[in-house]
């Protein structure tokens, strides 16, 4: 392209040299309209090569001078000796940011700024048009949707140069489509007017494109056309594959039929296409095209329905429940018989054991894959509930969602709507600004929420983000002191301020509103979360929005756990927090003077004692062992007795009485029957955080 | 054979890249400079569509399609027009005078030959 960049070189030079001619000539005769003309068109010629030869300064510059000649060209504005004084000074600045480009000095950016402020100056105030924002709820284009486009032309289209064959063509690229030319409004041999255009055509088109897709086509001839798209079948599941609308209705929908005719010739005892080609209603032509498109529907319907059979058959979920209660036991029973057959010397009985081993974690994986359902379905509830939320407190709001296709445990998408409500409930009622607010800073009117998921390891992230105000972190800290949750001279980083949105009674908002505002809420949340056994982010920039990122395990049922023991007792802890386990000697705890803090490598880590936490007495051994786990981005050490290995966890619940025991999350039954407890390391983390402190203070 | 396209702009950029992506894309491409020139180079040559600027000297692109279409054999070949966003007016001034499409300036080239290509396919 460097040809073009000289090319638009020579170009710029001469037009501006036009330009400075032109605005001598005008300031001598300030009411010459064709050196008006000639400075517009010099500056409107620069404005558009420059864009093009990738000079968009330049561009962007032309068009603020053209804004303020076009108010003189349409004489809104009188030339005076000030207007000419600095178009000529522009004039020599487009030199100057021309040249600059071929080696010439650098671009003044201060004097561009001044120029361009000074022409702004001139015009009236006007808002400026806000960019459209294409991002959106796209609708997905994966299914099939089947549409009935009728283009009507107007007589003269081809004398406009357009030729109806290339529109039908490129409609034809978007799918598959069915064209039926109509010729019933042909005018007769001695009327015909070869030049004009008496033929239109009745179209179905299976895409996956939507309708502006199609509209896009005609675009040029739209105006001079009667273009009708209708859509007929939106490609979802049906209860009943073969049926379709019976013909008459095809045809009162399309406007070739009238009700009243309708009913006057179903009356008659004969088929309802005879007659009405009978009695010359509906010609011949018409009623075909209707019954291509039943056919078509009926035979689209029947392939989707057989397609869908084949592939999926509707399951009752409490089946799929018992199944994976099933499984579950199967693996207890499994880790059984290989611990019974890892303590026997038989190499039979040993590989069947691992054979079944081999069995039944496939099975698991099969079985929980059952139970994974796309995430997009959620997201697409959220759509309607943005744009009626935003309307009510009178703020724009659109949501884009990414990753829909992530899949999630069924039980797990259901109990994480009322969080995920929660949380966009507050970004539209704290977070977005209104439209006023928002233009003032120059953001869009319009506010952007963001659903988005994604996999990570065995784990699933959801992200809710705002681009409104962000966290007001000052406010949250000031709160946060006067509700007595931190004391007046905790030195918390931003982000520590930000997690105290989490705890109960902290809301900021100086109103309460409908949407949110009560300071219930967030640590609801949170509570929500963390019954998932998942975990809440917040990330926040003044300014720029709110983001919060959810963590999720794949599934609840069943968990890779690290099985560890303490005086004996078996516990598990969640595999996927675990980092790194590393000893500890009885002399390096002994040289913190009571403080639990372990140095690994040059990282000072602080741990809780699981046995100081359990009140376990008797002696614990030489060397002990720390568990490492990473809780909200902040690593934590468990110090247990020995670590036995990674364990296939089925999860049972304590039951009702022991709902409320912290720092345990279930109970798991481990190979030789015997019961072990999963534990929940945050709130162990959290209970040892607050002991410390106190014995502290 | 390949299509022939006239490309009518006062300005040499633009002339240039429609040159560049239309000669990609396999088209002939002949140049006016303005709307006279146009008319002058059409009474002797043939050409299957015809991309113009509107805003042109000694002859604006609306007098030009005006007066290409009185000429019975360009009656109905393809004309598109540049248009800036500044001047949606111009689209509707445009069509009356018999213009088949249009094409916003500054245009990426896949713009243009999407634009080309439905009015006029190689």
């Amino acid at each position: 392209m460097s040809g073009l960049v000289e090319t638009f070189k020579d170009e710029a030079l001469e037009l501006l040299q036009e330009l400075e001619a032109a605005l001598l000539e005008l300031e001598e005769s300030p009411e010459d309209s064709a050196a008006i003309d000639r400075v517009f068109r010099a500056l409107h010629t620069l404005k558009g090569s420059g864009g093009l030869a990738g000079f968009e300064n330049v561009a962007g510059f032309c068009h603020e001078a053209e804004t303020v000649f076009e108010q003189v060209r349409s004489g809104e504005r009188q030339v005076d000796q000030d207007l000419v004084s600095l178009t000529l000074s522009a004039q020599d600045h487009l030199k100057g940011m021309i040249l600059a480009e071929f080696g010439a000095d650098g671009i003044d950016d201060e004097l561009t700024a001044e120029l361009v402020a000074a022409f702004q100056a001139l015009r009236p105030f006007q808002e400026e048009k806000q960019p459209v924002v294409t991002t959106g709820f796209k609708t997905r284009k994966s299914d099939q949707v089947t549409y009935r486009v009728r283009f009507r032309p107007e007589p003269n289209l081809f004398r406009q140069g357009v030729q109806p064959q290339f529109l039908l063509s490129e409609l034809v690229r978007l799918g598959e489509a069915v064209v039926v030319a109509q010729l019933d409004a042909i005018p007769p041999l001695e009327k015909l007017d070869p030049e004009e255009c008496w033929v239109y055509w009745d179209i179905l088109l299976t895409t996956d494109q939507d309708e502006d897709d199609i509209r896009d086509v005609f675009i040029f001839v739209e105006d001079d056309c009667e273009l009708v798209i209708q859509q007929i079948d939106d490609g979802s599941r049906l209860d009943q594959p073969g049926d379709y609308k019976r013909i008459g209705e095809i045809l009162v929908e399309r406007g070739d039929l009238t009700n009243e005719d309708l009913e006057k010739y179903l009356k008659e005892k004969k088929r309802l296409g005879e007659t009405l080609i009978e009695k010359g209603v509906v010609d011949e032509s018409k009623l075909q095209s209707a019954l291509l498109e039943q056919e078509r529907v009926q035979v689209l319907r029947r392939e989707r329905t057989a397609n869908d059979a084949m592939e999926s058959i509707r399951v009752k979920s409490d089946r799929l429940d018992k199944l994976v209660n099933l499984v579950g036991e199967m693996v207890t029973v499994q880790a059984r018989l290989t611990q019974f057959a890892n303590s026997r010397v038989d190499a039979e009985l040993l590989a069947v054991a691992e054979e079944v081993e081999r069995l039944t974690w496939d099975l698991r994986d099969q079985v929980l894959t059952i139970r994974m359902l796309p995430i997009g379905g959620t997201f697409t509830r959220f759509k309607r509930l943005v744009r009626d939320l935003g309307a009510e407190v009178s703020k724009e709001v659109i949501l884009v969602s990414e990753g829909g296709e992530t899949e999630l445990d069924k039980t797990v998408i259901d109990q994480l709507n009322d969080p995920l409500v929660h949380l966009v409930r507050n970004s539209i009622g704290h977070g977005i600004e209104p439209p006023g607010i928002r233009q003032a800073i120059g953001k869009t009117a319009k506010g952007q929420i963001t659903l988005s998921a994604r996999h990570s390891g065995a784990n699933v992230m959801l992200t809710v983000a705002d681009d409104g105000a962000g966290l007001d972190v000052a406010r949250i800290r000031a709160k946060a002191i006067e509700k007595g949750l931190i004391s007046n001279q905790a030195e918390l980083s931003d982000r520590e301020i930000c997690a105290l949105i989490f705890e109960p009674g902290l809301s900021t908002a100086e109103q309460v509103s409908n949407l949110s505002g009560r300071g219930v809420g967030m640590d609801v949340v949170r509570q929500a979360i963390d019954a998932l056994r998942g975990s809440i982010e917040v990330h926040s920039e003044v300014g720029q929005g709110t983001t919060f990122t959810i963590k999720l395990p794949l599934t609840l049922a069943i968990i890779d756990g690290l099985l560890i023991d303490i005086a004996k007792d078996h516990y598990v802890l969640p595999l996927s927090a675990v980092e790194e386990c590393v000893e500890l000697t009885r002399a390096e705890s002994e040289q913190t003077h009571g403080r639990n803090l372990i140095k690994i490598r040059g990282e000072i880590v602080p741990y809780v004692r699981l046995r100081d936490e359990f009140r376990v007495d008797g002696q614990c051994p030489d060397i002990e062992q720390v568990v490492i786990v990473k809780l909200d981005g902040i690593r934590v050490g468990f110090v247990v007795d020995h670590v036995v290995g990674e364990h296939q966890t089925v999860i049972k619940n304590l039951g009702r009485m022991y709902q409320d025991v912290d720092g345990v999350s279930g109970a798991t039954i481990l190979g030789d029957g015997r019961v072990a407890l999963i534990l929940d390391l945050p709130q162990l983390a959290s209970h040892a955080e607050a002991c410390e402190k106190q014995a502290l203070h | 054979m390949s299509k022939r396209v006239m490309t009518v702009d006062d300005s040499a950029t633009v002339r240039q890249v429609l040159q560049m992506t239309l000669e990609a894309a396999g088209y002939e491409v002949l140049e006016a400079v303005d709307g006279a020139d146009a008319l002058n180079k059409l009474t002797t040559e043939t050409v299957d569509m015809m991309v113009t600027d509107l805003n042109m000297p000694n002859m604006d692109g609306i007098s030009l399609i005006k007066e290409v279409r009185q000429n019975p054999g360009n009656r109905f070949m393809p004309i598109v027009m540049l248009t800036t966003e500044s001047q949606p007016e111009k689209k509707q001034e445009g069509k009356a005078a018999g213009a088949s499409g249009w094409i916003v300036k500054p245009f990426k080239p896949e713009q243009l030959l999407a634009v080309v290509r439905m009015v006029c396919p190689t």
